[in-house]
């Protein structure tokens, strides 16, 4: 038990983190190219054509997976913000910041494709929706986020305020989630939730689906990624990061 | 199987701009993604490397 637990920690510190880091980059990386694959050659051959949409429906594969990864990752943040507050370590901190930027682009795909349904659709781009408008408050505490992470020169007192700042924010995540069933909104409701039978044909979920795995996928390789850079930039005073074979002149 | 030729696969039932500009954005925009996390991690190296160097002179 007591072994259990100084293993366990022994992955808090940056220094026995990035290697391991390192090693799990490619595997979820793999697992994101071909779950990708798999979930575009569902969306385009397999999934049936819409019968009120048409194709334009199709925009539903990568619009509902980005918009879940925006939330999902914005909880993940402010999770490993709130460890950070808590426990402050220096990895937490680094964690948080590493799935900033990721969150911040899934939440501009989910405005950019969710406008390009929208035209076809309801005839507009933009409509000032509550479903719409949390969705742009939660891009912008994506970009304060990392302004205020920027504008604070030392690291550690950027990790309290951006902490603060994450857990603030995270109200915002259960509006966007039942915004469509508190307001009377144009955006069309959950099509799948955890207790109800979805709304739409099989292999539309399976493709939407197997595209949020692999955005799920994608999103760790790149949040894992970016945490091996933030430990080389924040530790690059420590003798561990000197004596890395990449960091051989 | 949906497409019986590539200009209706590219078509898209006339959704063509809506559909690619969603799909080939996301791709776009995770390629970029990828683009600045290579030359985030060849900047830091870097700044090790100048550490390293310092070090050393220090030593």
């Amino acid at each position: 038990m007591s072994t259990g637990l100084i293993h366990w920690f022994r992955y808090a510190s940056p220094q026995s983190f990035y290697p391991l880091a390192g090693r799990m980059v490619p595997w979820f990386a793999w697992l994101a190219g071909l779950s990708a694959a798999a979930g575009l050659w569902i969306a385009f051959f397999v999934a049936p054509t819409d019968a009120q949409q048409g194709e334009s429906y199709r925009i539903i594969f990568v619009h509902v997976p980005a918009s879940w990864m925006s939330m999902f990752l914005y909880l993940v943040m402010a999770g490993w913000s709130g460890l950070g507050l808590v426990l402050n370590t220096r990895l937490s901190g680094m964690m948080a910041h590493a799935v900033a930027p990721t969150g911040a682009l899934f939440a501009f795909l989910s405005l950019w494709t969710g406008a390009l349904w929208g035209r076809p659709t309801w005839g507009a781009y933009w409509v000032w929706d509550a479903r719409l408008t949390s969705e742009l408050v939660l891009f912008f505490l994506y970009l304060g986020y990392m302004a205020l992470n920027a504008a604070i020169d030392d690291p550690r007192r950027a990790d309290r305020a951006t902490a603060v700042l994450a857990l603030v924010g995270v109200v915002n995540v259960p509006i966007i989630y039942f915004s469509v069933q508190w307001w009377n909104t144009l955006h069309q409701g959950a099509s799948v939730s955890l207790t109800r039978a979805p709304s739409m044909a099989a292999t539309m979920l399976a493709g939407m689906l197997v595209m949020a795995f692999a955005f799920w996928m994608y999103s760790i390789a790149a949040a894992l990624a970016r945490v091996r850079a933030i430990m080389l930039e924040r530790e690059a005073h420590m003798e561990w990061t000197h004596k890395l074979k990449e960091a051989e002149a | 199987m949906n497409w019986s030729s590539t200009e209706q696969f590219i078509a898209m039932g006339g959704y063509g701009f809506y559909v690619w500009g969603s799909f080939l954005a996301t791709a776009a925009c995770l390629a970029i993604e990828l683009l600045l996390l290579r030359a985030r991690r060849r900047h830091a190296l870097q700044q090790v490397r100048a550490e390293r160097v310092r070090h050393e002179a220090a030593a």
